[in-house]
C-alpha cells in the first residue's frame, strides 16, 4: 500500500487540525519542515469535522482546510462531515 | 421556518451541474469545436466528478479570506523592511529568477485554463477550469505583489514580463507554456492539470517555499504557501482529469499514455531551474534537489502511477534516466548560469567552501567526481583574476530550448546529443526524451524560437551581445548581470548590514 | 503524424531556414569530455570558409579558455560529423565536405582529459 500525505501551513488553526488528525488516524506520521507540517499515512487519512470541532472548541467547515492547505497526495473524497485521503492500492 | 442548509453534494448539483443547459437550436459539436480532434472519446459528461465540491459561492469566500491573511503580511513584510531579514544578498537572485520565470507562468495558466474551460462541452469540468483559472490570475498578481517590495531594493526586477518574452533562458519555461497551450484541451489538462500540477509544481512550491521560510523570506513563502493552498485544488482537478478520461474509453488509454511521457520529460527539464535554485541558491539548505525529487516525485508519484495501473497506465518513460539525473542536473545548471553570468539578468557566484562541502554529503556519488573541480578551476581562474564568463552562444535543445548541457548517465564527461532530420532539415536535443517529442510532431518543434537562433538572424538588435542585453532584453548591463561579487546589490547589502 | 492540428495539412513554419541567416549557415562545435564548456557552440558561417579556417579562428573563439587548449594536438584529434567518423580536409570548404547547416561537429582529444583529468 502506498502513503497518502497532507500538508498544511504551520500556524495556530492547523495545530488543531493536525491534532484531530492525530486522533483520527493512530499511526500516522508528523513531520515538521520550515513553515510547513507534512502527515503520512499508508493507504488511507481522514479528517473528520466532529474532531476538529472538538479540538478548535468551534463549528468548523470542512471546506476551511483549504485556506490551511499545501499539497497532498491519493484521491480525495469530501463531504460535510469528513475529508478522505485514500490510494485503493 | 429556517430554510434548511443544503449538504455540500446538494449544493455541488445545483450551483455546477444545473447551471447547464441543452442545446435546442445550435448544433452542440460546433459550440464545442475543440473537442474531438485530438481523438480522445467522451461519451457521458456526467461521470465526472469534482471531489472538493466546492461551488462558486464557497470558492469566492475561502478564496477571500486567503487574500486577506496574504496582503495582510506583505504589509507587515513592507512596513518592516522584510528584505532586511533575509539570509544575505545572494538569496534575492532566486526571486529574480522566480519572477522573470515562474510568476508569468502562472499567467499563461491563467489562460490556458480559461481557454479549456471554455471548450469543454461538460459543466463540472467548465466549473473546475473557471475556478483554476482565477486561481492562476490570483497567484500571478500576488508574486507581482509581493516582489514590487523587493523591486524597490535591488536590480533586476523591473522589467520582468518584458524578459519573459525575449530572454535566452526564459524561452525555456514560456515555450513549455506555448506549447501546452497550443495543443487540444485534453492534452492541455494532462500536460498542467496532471503531469504538472500533480507532480511537479509540488517540488516547486513545498521545498522550494520551505526553504525560503528557513532563508527568513516571509513574503515569498506566505505567497507561495497560499498559491500552493489552490494547488492542492488543481491537483484534485488533475487526477480527476485522469481517470475521468481513462474510465471514458479504452482507446483514450494510448493517448493518455502519450502525452503523460510527454509532458513528464518536458516538465522534468523545466524543473532543472528549480533544482538548481534548490541547491545551489538558497543560502541556508532544506533539503537537496536530489532528496525533494525522492519525496514529490518518486514516492508521491510512484504511489500515483500504482494507482493508475489498472487503468493500464505505466511509469511515465525514461523514469530510469529521470532517476539518475537527479544527481547532476542541479550542478550542470548553475555552472551553465555561472559560466554565462554576463549574459543572465540575475548574479551568480561560486559557492561557499561549507556549500561545496554539504553539496559533497547530499551527493555522495557524484558532486566530488564530476563536479568539485568545475569550481575549483573557477575558483582558480577568479584568483588570478580571470572570473570565468564563457565566450560565444550555446547549442539548444530544438524541444525544450535548454543549451545542451545534460550529460549521458553512462558517462556524465560526455554531454548527451541526439539529432533528427526532417524535410532536409537537422534538428538537434538534449535527450532521447526531447528527440521523441519532436519526431512525433516535427510540424510544430521546426517553429520553436531559438534565442540562439534568433540572435544570429538579426531579430533580437545587436549587433553583440551586449547591445542584444542592453536594448532587446532591457537588462541594466553591468548591475542586474556579472558575479554577486562586486555588484551594485552587494554593495548596497553590505551598508545596511554595516559590513565592511 | 506530424502534428496533431484541429485543420488537415497543417505546416508550421520552418524558423530556422538557411536562408534566414543571410548567407552563413549555423555550425554547432563541440569538444567532447571537456565540461568547463557546458554546451556545444553555436557560429554562423560561410558555407565556403575552408576547415583550416574554423581551425585557426572558430576554435580559439569557442576553446580557447580552456587550460589545455593550447595543448591541443589537431593532427591526432578525432571527429565526428552528425554522429559520424569525420576526417577533416583543411583546405576544402565546410560545404564541400559535408559540413551543411546545423552540422554538428565533435572533436576528442584522447590525450587531453581536462582540469585535474576530470573530464572537465
Amino acid at each position: 500500500m502506498s502513503k497518502v500525505y497532507i500538508a498544511l501551513q504551520d500556524n495556530d488553526e492547523s495545530r488543531y487540525i493536525v491534532e484531530a488528525i492525530e486522533e483520527s488516524n493512530p499511526d500516522s506520521t508528523v513531520i515538521h519542515q520550515p513553515a510547513m507540517i507534512r502527515i503520512e499515512r499508508e493507504g488511507r487519512l481522514v479528517i473528520e469535522r466532529a474532531v476538529v470541532e472538538e479540538k478548535m472548541g468551534r463549528d468548523w467547515d470542512v471546506q476551511e482546510l483549504h485556506i490551511n492547505l499545501i499539497t497532498l497526495g491519493g484521491n480525495v473524497d469530501e463531504d460535510d462531515d469528513q475529508f478522505v485521503l485514500e490510494w485503493k492500492q | 421556518m429556517a430554510a434548511k442548509k443544503l449538504n455540500i453534494k446538494d449544493k455541488y448539483r445545483l450551483l455546477t451541474r444545473d447551471l447547464d443547459w441543452d442545446f435546442s437550436y445550435e448544433d452542440r459539436k460546433q459550440a464545442f469545436p475543440y473537442e474531438e480532434f485530438e481523438g480522445i472519446k467522451i461519451t457521458d459528461w456526467n461521470k465526472w466528478e469534482d471531489p472538493f465540491r466546492l461551488t462558486m459561492d464557497s470558492y469566492w469566500k475561502y478564496q477571500a479570506e486567503k487574500e486577506k491573511k496574504l496582503y495582510a503580511i506583505f504589509d507587515a513584510f513592507s512596513q518592516n523592511n522584510g528584505h532586511l531579514n533575509v539570509v544575505d544578498s545572494r538569496y534575492v537572485n532566486a526571486l529574480k529568477l522566480f519572477l522573470t520565470g515562474v510568476s508569468p507562468l502562472e499567467y499563461q495558466a491563467y489562460q490556458g485554463f480559461a481557454h479549456v474551460g471554455r471548450q469543454f462541452s461538460g459543466v463540472g469540468a467548465r466549473v473546475a477550469c473557471q475556478m483554476q483559472s482565477l486561481d492562476e490570475l490570483r497567484h500571478v498578481q500576488t508574486q507581482i505583489h509581493a516582489m514590487s517590495h523587493y523591486n524597490k531594493f535591488f536590480d533586476g526586477f523591473q522589467e520582468f514580463s518584458h524578459m519573459h518574452d525575449r530572454v535566452w533562458y526564459l524561452s525555456v519555461p514560456r515555450s513549455f507554456f506555448c506549447d501546452a497551450r497550443s495543443a487540444g484541451p485534453f492534452e492541455f489538462m494532462v500536460a498542467i492539470g496532471f503531469s504538472f500540477e500533480y507532480v511537479l509544481t509540488n517540488l516547486l512550491f513545498v521545498p522550494f517555499m520551505s526553504g525560503a521560510a528557513h532563508n527568513g523570506d516571509m513574503a515569498t513563502v506566505t505567497f507561495g504557501f497560499s498559491a500552493q493552498s489552490d494547488e492542492a485544488r488543481h491537483m484534485t482537478l488533475g487526477l480527476e482529469v485522469i481517470k475521468f478520461l481513462l474510465e471514458q474509453h479504452e482507446d483514450n488509454v494510448p493517448i493518455v499514455q502519450k502525452w503523460i511521457d510527454k509532458w513528464f520529460w518536458r516538465g522534468t527539464r523545466l524543473l532543472t531551474i528549480v533544482a538548481m535554485m534548490m541547491d545551489y541558491m538558497l543560502p541556508n539548505k532544506v533539503m537537496s534537489w536530489k532528496e525533494a525529487w525522492e519525496v514529490y516525485f518518486e514516492e508521491a508519484g510512484g504511489a500515483l502511477f500504482k494507482d493508475l495501473a489498472r487503468y493500464g497506465i505505466r511509469m511515465p518513460k525514461y523514469a530510469e534516466t529521470i532517476e539518475k539525473e537527479k544527481e547532476h542536473i542541479s550542478h550542470q545548471a548553475w555552472w551553465t548560469f555561472y559560466t554565462h553570468g554576463h549574459a543572465a539578468g540575475f548574479h551568480t557566484w561560486i559557492p561557499s567552501d561549507k556549500e561545496l562541502d554539504w553539496l559533497s554529503a547530499q551527493y555522495p556519488d557524484t558532486f566530488d567526481k564530476y563536479y568539485r573541480p568545475l569550481w575549483e578551476l573557477a575558483k582558480e581562474q577568479e584568483a588570478k583574476g580571470e572570473r570565468f564568463y564563457t565566450s560565444g552562444l550555446p547549442q539548444l535543445c530544438q524541444t525544450c530550448q535548454i543549451p545542451m548541457l545534460f550529460t549521458e548517465m553512462d558517462n556524465p564527461n560526455q554531454n548527451s546529443m541526439r539529432d533528427s532530420v526532417f524535410e532536409d532539415e537537422r534538428y538537434h536535443f538534449c535527450s532521447d526524451g526531447c528527440k521523441d517529442i519532436f519526431d512525433e510532431e516535427p510540424e510544430k518543434y521546426v517553429q520553436s524560437w531559438l534565442p540562439v537562433h534568433q540572435i544570429f538572424q538579426g531579430n533580437c538588435g545587436g549587433p553583440g551581445v551586449e547591445d542584444v542585453l542592453s536594448d532587446y532584453y532591457k537588462m541594466n548591463v553591468g548591475v542586474d548581470n556579472m558575479d554577486i561579487k562586486g555588484s551594485p546589490d552587494e554593495k548596497r547589502w553590505n551598508e545596511w548590514k554595516g559590513i565592511a | 503524424m506530424p502534428v496533431y492540428a484541429l485543420n488537415p495539412g497543417y505546416k508550421g513554419e520552418r524558423m530556422d531556414r538557411v536562408e534566414n541567416f543571410h548567407g552563413n549557415q549555423i555550425v554547432y562545435v563541440g569538444w567532447d569530455e571537456h565540461r568547463m564548456f557546458c554546451a556545444a557552440k553555436a557560429f554562423p558561417l560561410p558555407p565556403s570558409m575552408p576547415f583550416a579556417a574554423v581551425i585557426e579562428n572558430i576554435m580559439p573563439e569557442a576553446f580557447g579558455q580552456h587550460p589545455e587548449f593550447s595543448q591541443i594536438n589537431w593532427e591526432t584529434a578525432e571527429w565526428l560529423l552528425d554522429g559520424e567518423p569525420f576526417k577533416p580536409q583543411l583546405e576544402a570548404s565546410l560545404e564541400a565536405q559535408g559540413v551543411g547547416h546545423k552540422s554538428m561537429v565533435r572533436f576528442k582529444t584522447p590525450e587531453l582529459q581536462g582540469f585535474q583529468n576530470a573530464g572537465v
